[in-house]
């Protein structure tokens, strides 16, 4: 068992995909929140699989394209603050604020590092004692408990120039939003998997509750995403909302309870600004008072400036899932991975990014080993 | 983002290990999974192992759709 190749079978995605056309009667709208749902989905050609009944839209779950610009630009302005290496994953990168990206700020020297882990950040910490090290705190509950572990570790080791500057979201509040706003009509969701793996599935239940909407935690391979699209359509068919998980290998109801533990003894909830939906209440994540030492925020004076907006981007309506990047007058124009306009275009799990990718430029549509006509009888 | 890799845990030194990812060996943190044994396949995510794969709910799984597979040929 490899836990990959095995839920990428293809004669097992046959019969998940028929079962699934012979499923589906009524018009359904699932929305996958998480954005590697999202690239998924588009690698393996998922959406040309189903059948017309069923509309997959994308939704807030890629942390990079949903940190508003203002948060961004103070990012920028502490790269800009003397002595301070900034430590951020490479996502982050291209990233344009308000007025320009890391990308831009290391070119004119400020001293920006791409690292893989938290602990990459506590090693740039030790070796440069003498320097403050500020890692760039972006990400949901499956990437916050890794801050409040580098957190914990770095008081335990008595390092005293590491910090952090927590922009992490939290995935139900912004869920609850969304649905709360009413503006778009969902039939079923397709619940991030990782974020899960460390909140458990149960966390999903107040949507089948208060709204009476469908949820099934997902795994990111082929099968994982074909399973949770047929147990949502059982839902749907059969009148009955629940929360399921389709990635039982990975997730459970409980989540990591360690995990939890460290995120809470180190963070408290906060409002939290997200780009398209606005200030969402305790959607956010900051340091608890006995670690406020460890706040690049408080520790540093910097000035991010005014903040401005990205003409004629709705990098936030396709955050909200009521418009799609096709719908951009922008899209794969004036607008594209080598000269992106909005966030959802420069990360790897943007929806334009991802659309981009592999619709445009037509890498998938074919996938080996999914004949879809043989699938359509 | 949120991007987590299978991995097998090949090696424990106090709260870190020696992961293979596909081959390749990877320092790995268990702050958030103290539980792990060695053998174990873990969810990798930025460095740190986030959950222990479950291989009986794996091949429950596989199974599952071993059996729509044959119920949708059969039905054709
Ligand atoms: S295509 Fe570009 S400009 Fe349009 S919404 Fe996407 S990122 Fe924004």
């Amino acid at each position: 068992m490899k836990f990959s190749s095995e839920f990428r079978r293809s004669e097992l995605a046959q019969g998940l995909i028929s079962r699934i056309h012979r499923r589906s009667k009524t018009p359904a709208r699932l929305m996958e929140f998480c954005g590697g749902h999202t690239v998924a989905i588009l690698k393996h050609g998922i959406r040309q699989l189903l059948p017309p009944t069923i509309e997959m839209l994308s939704g807030p779950g890629c942390p990079v394209c949903v940190t508003a610009n203002a948060d961004l630009d103070k990012a920028m302005a502490l790269a800009r603050v003397p002595g301070v290496i900034l430590a951020t994953f490479g996502d982050m990168l291209k990233v344009p604020g308000s007025y320009s990206s890391l990308q831009e700020s290391k070119a004119e020297g400020a001293d920006v590092r791409i690292v893989y882990s938290t602990m990459d950040g506590l090693d740039i910490a030790r070796q440069n004692p003498q320097r403050p090290v500020v890692f760039l705190g972006i990400g949901f509950e499956t990437t916050a408990p890794t801050f409040a572990a580098s957190v914990l570790q770095a008081e335990q080791e008595g390092i005293r120039n590491y910090y952090i500057l927590s922009q992490h979201k939290l995935c139900p509040p912004v869920t609850r939003a969304l649905l709360d706003s009413g503006e778009v009509k969902l039939q079923g969701i397709v619940c991030p998997g990782h974020v899960s793996a460390i909140i458990g599935s149960r966390s999903w239940e107040f949507i089948p509750r208060d709204y009476g909407i469908p949820c099934v935690v997902s795994g990111f391979e082929p099968l994982d995403i074909l399973q949770c699209i047929d147990m949502l359509l059982t839902q749907i068919e059969s009148g009955i909302s629940t929360v399921e998980i389709a990635y039982r290998r990975g997730v459970c109801p409980e989540g990591n309870q360690t995990a939890q533990e460290l995120m809470d003894q180190v963070f408290e909830p906060c409002a939290a600004s997200w780009r398209g939906v606005g200030i969402v209440p305790q959607s956010g994540l900051r340091l608890r008072e006995r670690y406020r030492r460890f706040d690049a925020e408080l520790a540093f004076d910097f000035d991010p400036g005014p903040t401005k907006e990205h003409q004629g981007c709705i990098c936030g309506e396709i955050l909200r899932a009521v418009k799609t990047p096709r719908d951009c007058p922008l899209f794969a124009d004036v607008c594209n991975p080598e000269h992106p306009i909005g966030p959802c275009m420069v990360s790897s799990e943007g929806s334009c990014a991802a659309y981009y990718l592999y619709e445009v430029q037509g890498s998938t549509f074919k996938v080996p080993g999914f004949p879809v006509d043989r699938l359509l009888d | 983002m949120c991007l987590a890799i299978p991995a097998l845990v090949k090696s424990i030194e106090g709260q870190e290990a020696e992961a293979d990812m596909g081959g390749i060996s990877r320092r790995i943190s268990l702050w958030l999974t103290p539980e792990v044994e060695v053998g174990d396949y873990v969810l990798i995510h930025t460095g740190y192992a986030i959950s222990v794969l479950d291989q009986e709910e794996a091949e429950e799984t596989l199974r599952l759709f071993e059996e729509i597979a044959e119920a949708m040929e059969q039905a054709r």
